[in-house]
């Protein structure tokens, strides 16, 4: 660990505990297996997967490299659809932005589809707090909301959790009986959001793209409850990550498809929807009003970092989350932070406290499976290598690590002091000092034999 | 063509083993093999743990001893790939050394060095080096080899050649041993957890042997092995292809 703060010593605890508990392991293997046959039958639908994703990466870095361009853009075209824009610099504006607009029109239930940028900003929370009913509508997010947890991963917010887990949070939330049938559990659910469909008074979701030559927003989802979120409700506010916008409507004939096929193994998912204002004259249906709250929350820092601002390139497909060793062995929760996996240990010590969470940054072992998943090309495991070049030059560092390198340093200088070096070193492996010294890794496992010679020797001796 | 061994640190001192294996078969494709003996680290373990000033003074170091090769090569994807893939980004971004001068050693060795797989079959365009190894083996991708420098097929050629060999694929083989350097002594428990996923797929094999590029990655799963009682063993791509 490079610095003991509270945040870093709480995920060594929460990894170790999840690493060790071969259920949680059984239960994500198996949901991340069906996954990856479902990817890798999705990706033989392109033509070439891999030019795919440099497509869609040119697309996202022309994005973000002309970002203030394509936002005004954006801005202009939701306002002449006859929307609102409003600019979050932080979670804390968004969130009174949206309570004031709720107070304004005596909303007093709020139905929500699935978005990661809600949870970023807690606004949950928030509107509880203010006596607004808010009811998630996804299901594994309503799943989530009865438990009273967050979600365990950014697409598939209950992987964790076995079908016999969910009756039983039904059975004790609900009482409902017992059923190990999903479409029993399907209709449970449905049944009460039904309900809170038709009284709620706005209607709450995110955005998976932003399209900047129409102002209209995106969103992709399989259960038709983010449809219901937005045209049902009077009142329709999308909170959207500035990162999220994509220059023209045609380039989502790539990205829905290559969202889809990296976050499922779809296709397409069940419904694709273009939300492009509120109800216009002579329309029957759709909400009254059309709010958009644009969320900076750190974003625009990680912009103004050249080497590592295509990690805003990001559409969270949930790709490299499955993709990651770490990930599967210590589960969502052990990050403790809204994006999970390697994207959210690139980007959190960006959006969040530098120093609080620049040990997500050395939780890998940099294999890179992450960069290889990735849809847009983010260079994932080189710029988690980037942020801990950060946090030594920020000196987040703990001093004894410091000294130990200026020593290792000052030794592999000279090949005397070097060949000194190893000679003492497999002398502590033989003598069992090593076993000690390098406790944490021989907890485990056995050390190897050392040899009587190394390399060096052995070339000068028979050369 | 005069070929410099680059043998980093670790299997100097721990696998040398890897290193005379590696020695013996180029000497039998009459290769001409030199050792600059000045060689230490490659500076890969500063690098990876955030310090790229004591990086950077290794890589310049690196660098002037191996400026002169024809080829460079090395028995591990991890360090070929600190030399190929991040000396280059590591004296850009290092700005305080960069001014300080020197490294002009660096470029001059980054396009020559080679793993040593990749070596045999796409410098020499050798598939078949004589080797006889009677045994049922797995091989283990190490994630540098596989992914930095973008190996997959080079070692299975040469495995597939060796006499009496059979070679089983095994369920995950592109899935990290959970080494990472100093991410298994920082992280032990997330470590070992993927260690034992590790060893679960290659027991499913039935294979008799681990073969991997890497040292590093079959010290983490021998570790294992050895602390399960577990009959398997690992070896080194270079011991296998040295056995006749």
């Amino acid at each position: 660990m490079n610095t003991a703060t509270a945040t870093a010593l709480r995920f060594k605890r929460a990894a170790a505990a999840k690493a060790t508990d071969l259920q949680h392991r059984a239960v994500i293997q198996k949901a991340i297996a069906t996954y990856d046959a479902a990817v890798a039958r999705g990706k033989t639908r392109f033509a070439d997967w891999q030019n795919a994703r440099s497509h869609a990466a040119a697309i996202k870095w022309e994005t973000i490299n002309h970002l203030d361009r394509y936002l005004e853009q954006f801005e202009r075209n939701v306002l002449a659809n006859g929307g609102h824009v409003f600019w979050a610099e932080t979670a804390e504006d968004a969130r009174q932005h949206i309570l004031a607009l709720a107070r304004r029109h005596g909303v007093q239930k709020v139905v929500k589809s699935k978005s990661m940028t809600t949870e970023e900003i807690h606004l949950n929370e928030a509107l509880e707090t203010a006596g607004i009913k808010t009811i998630e509508t996804d299901l594994g997010e309503y799943i989530c909301q009865i438990r009273g947890e967050p979600p365990y991963h950014i697409v598939t917010p209950v992987m964790h959790l076995t079908k016999a887990d969910i009756a039983q949070t039904f059975h004790e939330k609900l009482g409902t009986p017992l059923t190990d049938n999903a479409e029993e559990l399907t209709m449970i659910a449905r049944a009460r959001l039904r309900h809170e469909f038709m009284t709620a008074d706005m209607g709450i979701t995110g955005a998976n793209f932003a399209i900047a030559d129409t102002g209209m927003i995106a969103l992709t989802e399989n259960e038709g409850n983010a449809r219901l979120s937005f045209s049902l409700p009077r009142i329709h506010v999308a909170v959207v990550g500035i990162e999220k916008l994509i220059p023209r409507l045609e380039d989502l004939a790539l990205l829905w498809p290559l969202l889809s096929t990296s976050g499922t193994g779809q296709a397409l998912t069940a419904y694709s929807s273009l939300i492009g204002g509120p109800r216009q004259p002579g329309e029957t249906d759709g909400p009254q009003e059309f709010h958009v709250v644009l969320l900076d929350n750190g974003r625009t820092r990680l912009l103004a970092d050249a080497e590592q601002r295509d990690a805003l390139h990001c559409i969270r497909c949930g790709a490299c989350l499955n993709a990651c060793p770490i990930y599967k062995n210590v589960g969502g929760y052990t990050y403790a932070t809204t994006y999970q996996g390697p994207i959210g240990s690139v980007i959190t010590p960006h959006l969040r406290d530098a120093h609080q969470w620049s040990h997500l940054s050395y939780a890998s072992s940099l294999c890179g499976a992450c960069t290889d998943a990735c849809p847009v090309r983010i260079d994932l495991h080189h710029h988690l290598l980037h942020n801990r070049r950060n946090s030594v030059q920020r000196r987040f560092d703990q001093p004894i690590q410091r000294l130990m390198f200026r020593a290792w340093l000052w030794a592999m200088q000279s090949p005397g002091r070097y060949t000194v070096g190893g000679k003492l070193a497999r002398l502590a492996i033989r003598l069992g000092w090593a076993k000690s010294l390098a406790q944490p890794w021989t907890e485990g496992r056995e050390l190897p034999e050392p040899p009587e010679q190394s390399f060096h020797e052995w070339w000068k001796q028979t050369r | 063509m005069r070929v410099a061994l680059f043998i980093p640190c670790f299997v100097d001192q721990l696998f040398p083993k890897v290193a005379i294996a590696m020695v013996t078969v180029l000497r039998r494709l009459n290769v001409d093999v030199d050792y600059p003996t000045e060689q230490t680290c490659c500076g890969q373990p500063a690098f990876n743990t955030g310090y790229w000033d004591e990086a950077c003074t290794l890589a310049k170091r690196h660098g002037e001893i191996f400026a002169d090769a024809d080829a460079i090569v090395s028995p591990s994807g991890s360090c070929t790939a600190m030399v190929r893939n991040f000396y280059p980004e590591l004296l850009a971004r290092t700005a305080s050394l960069r001014s300080a001068g020197g490294g002009t050693g660096v470029p001059a060795c980054v396009n020559k060095t080679y793993e040593f797989a990749e070596f045999l079959v796409r410098k020499l365009g050798v598939t078949d080096v004589g080797a006889k190894f009677p045994a049922r083996v797995t091989y283990h991708d190490a994630c540098h080899a596989l992914r930095e420098l973008r190996l997959k097929d080079e070692p299975r050629q040469l495995l597939r050649n060796v006499q009496g060999l059979e070679l089983v694929e095994m369920d995950q083989a592109e899935t990290c041993c959970g080494f990472g350097g100093t991410f298994s002594v920082k992280f032990p428990m997330i470590s070992y957890a993927m260690d034992e996923v590790k060893v679960t797929s290659i027991k499913k094999t039935g294979a008799e042997y681990v073969v991997s590029g890497d040292s590093s990655c079959l010290m983490q799963i021998d570790g294992y092995l050895r602390r399960q009682n577990l009959p398997i063993k690992t070896i080194s791509l270079a011991e296998v292809l040295a056995s006749t």
